[in-house]
């Protein structure tokens, strides 16, 4: 009674109409379209549009100033029977594990060390990351006179050592080719793989070690039972994210090798370049880069359902 | 089981001295409790007990073996970690037999050993889960757990209640002390709640700025503290200080501040004869104070202003203004007391304690 009473003498407060934009905006569905439209216009135009007319272009068998016509699975059929695309497919195989091995590895050893606590640790981070920073076209290039046979400052530090007695043609070697490329690779890659790894372990809490010290695993059995089981679920993303890459490599084969000697060197990317844009068969271009995407697709679906599953459990 | 010994024990940490000259008997099946304010140096010296840290001077003996050089796995302890430092990706099964497989146990003795400390700590329904799935009061029991395992011949604590709720903290504080009673393994116990330090440690340690205050029997703590900071630190509410000068009249010694004449005692006053002139600490604690006149003669009371009255149920702290400074009175239920009433809080001269002013030790 008293309280009706109250509020009966007093007029409520009104707040004014909101505005139909504003009431729309308050609809989660609607507001979920809204703020989705930008990247879905971003990726369709940069992603979609590209991807499907990379599909259609390579069952046509189009060339540079030549629209093409429809030829079926026909350019696939003559990649199949293809030599040199076998080896860019065996290459490009024997690039990506190789090369993401040995990342995965020095990565991991040097986020393990940089994760300590030592002076001038900053520093070494930052340096660290300087092969991520440089525009893979420039350090190539240095690399490229690093590699060189008579200029090669590896040859001249190998043979001042008597490590060497001739000049070891790097580049120029076919054995040797795909090996100096992968040095290359796993040298721009490994900042990357460290700085990512060395985020995983600095989520790790670092009493999980203390106390597995007290409970009397040895450095080695930490690492083991702790430290990796633990840092396994950003491993694999970050495998993940290089992997895709790396198969895809382009600029630096292009830059070192061309794909040389003799399609040693030659990777997917390299070869449909070779093809698409160097001998103007875009249509057999688009199959060959178009040949890369089954592989990839296999690789992202194991690796997320891996995550998916580490991370249920 | 082992005595613990720390001799002139010293941690510096680049510029800082965390911890200096602890000496240290932690007696065989004893619980030993470390308690002070943060950054009193307590957690270094559970660490360097436990080879967690470096010892920048000084020893530290477990049994009969100065442990300085020896890794934590072999120093035959266990710890028991404040956010309980459980292993995520493990069962509890696993988390708690890991310190036994990492030293080659046999797996039946492992699974017994796991099953008669789930048992204890009643967690046996929880093996299989992972510490994810667990509640704050159950993850503590298996951290617990992993330690109670492993038979070591010292257990070390590192706040290991602070993360649980009061109500279970309560409870695994009592569960903590039945465990201790039937296993009798020493323990050193690092805690900065004083009612954990009191109810736990069969000793205690007050420790500030890395230097020991005192070490004692809670009762001890409590009605003779060492000084002034253990004096503020044991007990809560916290004793009351009032800083007095001492005088003689009539051959009567005489306790004198703002609002406050007290007559001291022959015996008292015996005590404090070196110190009349100067000025010194009084303490008082909050539950020797009762509402009333005192029995008159001795003049043990003093006129104050209530400013404040908590009811607690069991208790009533009044907030009172006695001369300029405040105080606070824990009395009787039953008292009835209202804001701004002028009344006279008694108290037996026995109970006060008197704290040199300039070194802040006992008089």
């Amino acid at each position: 009674m008293a309280v009706s009473e109250v509020v009966s003498q007093r007029a409520f407060a009104r707040t004014p109409p909101r505005s139909a934009t504003t009431r729309l905006l308050e609809d989660e569905r609607w507001l979920a379209v809204v703020l989705l439209l930008p990247t879905v216009i971003l990726l369709g135009l940069f992603i979609a549009y590209p991807f499907v007319d990379g599909v259609l272009l390579s069952v046509t068998d189009a060339r540079v100033g030549v629209p093409g016509s429809f030829v079926g699975l026909q350019n696939f059929e003559s990649l199949w029977h293809d030599t040199i695309f076998r080896t860019a497919v065996w290459n490009t195989f024997v690039y990506t594990a190789v090369a993401t091995v040995f990342k995965l590895a020095l990565g991991l050893w040097l986020a393990l060390l940089l994760n300590r606590h030592f002076k001038g640790k900053a520093f070494a981070r930052a340096f660290i990351l300087l092969p991520f920073i440089i525009p893979t076209v420039l350090s190539t290039f240095a690399w490229k006179w690093m590699f060189d046979p008579t200029f090669s400052v590896i040859n001249w530090t190998l043979f001042q050592l008597g490590l060497i007695h001739t000049r070891i043609n790097w580049l120029g070697d076919p054995n040797l080719a795909l090996i100096s490329v992968i040095i290359v690779n796993v040298w721009r890659g490994v900042p990357f793989y460290a700085i990512s790894l060395l985020a995983g372990l600095q989520t790790i809490n670092p009493e999980l070690q203390e106390a597995a010290a007290i409970d009397g695993a040895r450095p080695w059995q930490r690492f083991w039972h702790v430290t990796w089981p633990l840092l396994l679920p950003v491993t694999m993303v970050v495998v993940l994210f290089s992997v895709v890459p790396t198969f895809a490599d382009f600029q630096l084969v292009y830059v070192l090798t061309g794909g040389g000697p003799a399609n040693a060197t030659q990777l997917f990317a390299t070869y449909a370049y070779q093809i698409g844009v160097g001998t103007g068969l875009l249509g057999e271009g688009a199959a060959v880069s178009l040949a890369m995407f089954p592989f990839l697709l296999i690789v992202v679906i194991v690796q997320l359902l891996y995550i998916r599953r580490v991370e249920v459990h | 089981m082992a005595r613990v010994l720390i001799r002139n024990l010293n941690k510096i940490f680049n510029e800082v001295h965390a911890v200096k000259d602890v000496n240290l008997e932690i007696r065989d099946r004893e619980f030993v409790v470390l308690v002070g304010p943060s950054g009193c140096g307590k957690t270094t010296t559970l660490r360097m007990v436990a080879g967690l840290e470096t010892i920048t001077s000084g020893e530290v003996l477990i049994g009969d073996t100065i442990v300085n050089e020896l890794p934590p796995m072999d120093r035959d302890i266990a710890m028991v970690f404040q956010n309980y430092a459980l292993y995520p990706h493990m069962s509890v099964y696993d988390n708690m037999a890991f310190g036994l497989k990492m030293r080659r146990f046999a797996r039946a003795e492992i699974e017994q050993r796991v099953r008669e400390a789930a048992g204890i700590l009643g967690i046996e329904n929880l093996l299989q889960r992972k510490p994810r799935q667990l509640s704050g009061g159950q993850r503590q029991r298996v951290a617990l757990g992993r330690a109670l395992v492993r038979h070591p011949q010292v257990f070390l604590f590192d706040e290991p209640l602070s993360n649980l709720d009061a109500k279970l903290r309560v409870q695994m504080r009592v569960e903590l002390k039945k465990i201790h009673d039937r296993l009798g393994t020493t323990a050193i116990y690092v805690t900065h709640d004083q009612v954990e330090a009191m109810t736990l440690g069969d000793r205690v340690v007050v420790m500030k700025d890395g230097i020991v205050q005192q070490v004692g029997e809670p009762l001890d703590l409590y009605n003779a503290p060492a000084n002034r900071f253990v004096a503020g630190f044991i007990g809560s509410p916290a004793m009351n200080f009032a800083d007095v000068g001492l005088a003689v009249q009539e051959g009567a010694m005489l306790a004198l501040a703002d609002g406050i004449r007290l007559k001291l005692p022959p015996a008292i006053a015996e005590r404090l004869r070196s110190h009349v002139g100067r000025q010194v600490t009084l303490g008082i604690r909050p539950e020797d104070l009762r509402v009333g006149p005192g029995n008159g003669a001795d003049g043990c009371d003093f006129p104050a202003i209530v400013e404040v009255v908590e009811r607690l149920g069991a208790q009533i702290l009044l907030d009172v203004k006695v001369g300029s400074g405040t105080m606070v009175a824990a009395v009787e239920p039953s008292v009835k007391a209202n804001v701004r009433e002028q009344l006279r809080l008694a108290f037996d001269a026995e109970r006060l304690h008197f704290f040199d002013r300039a070194s802040g030790n006992a008089i």
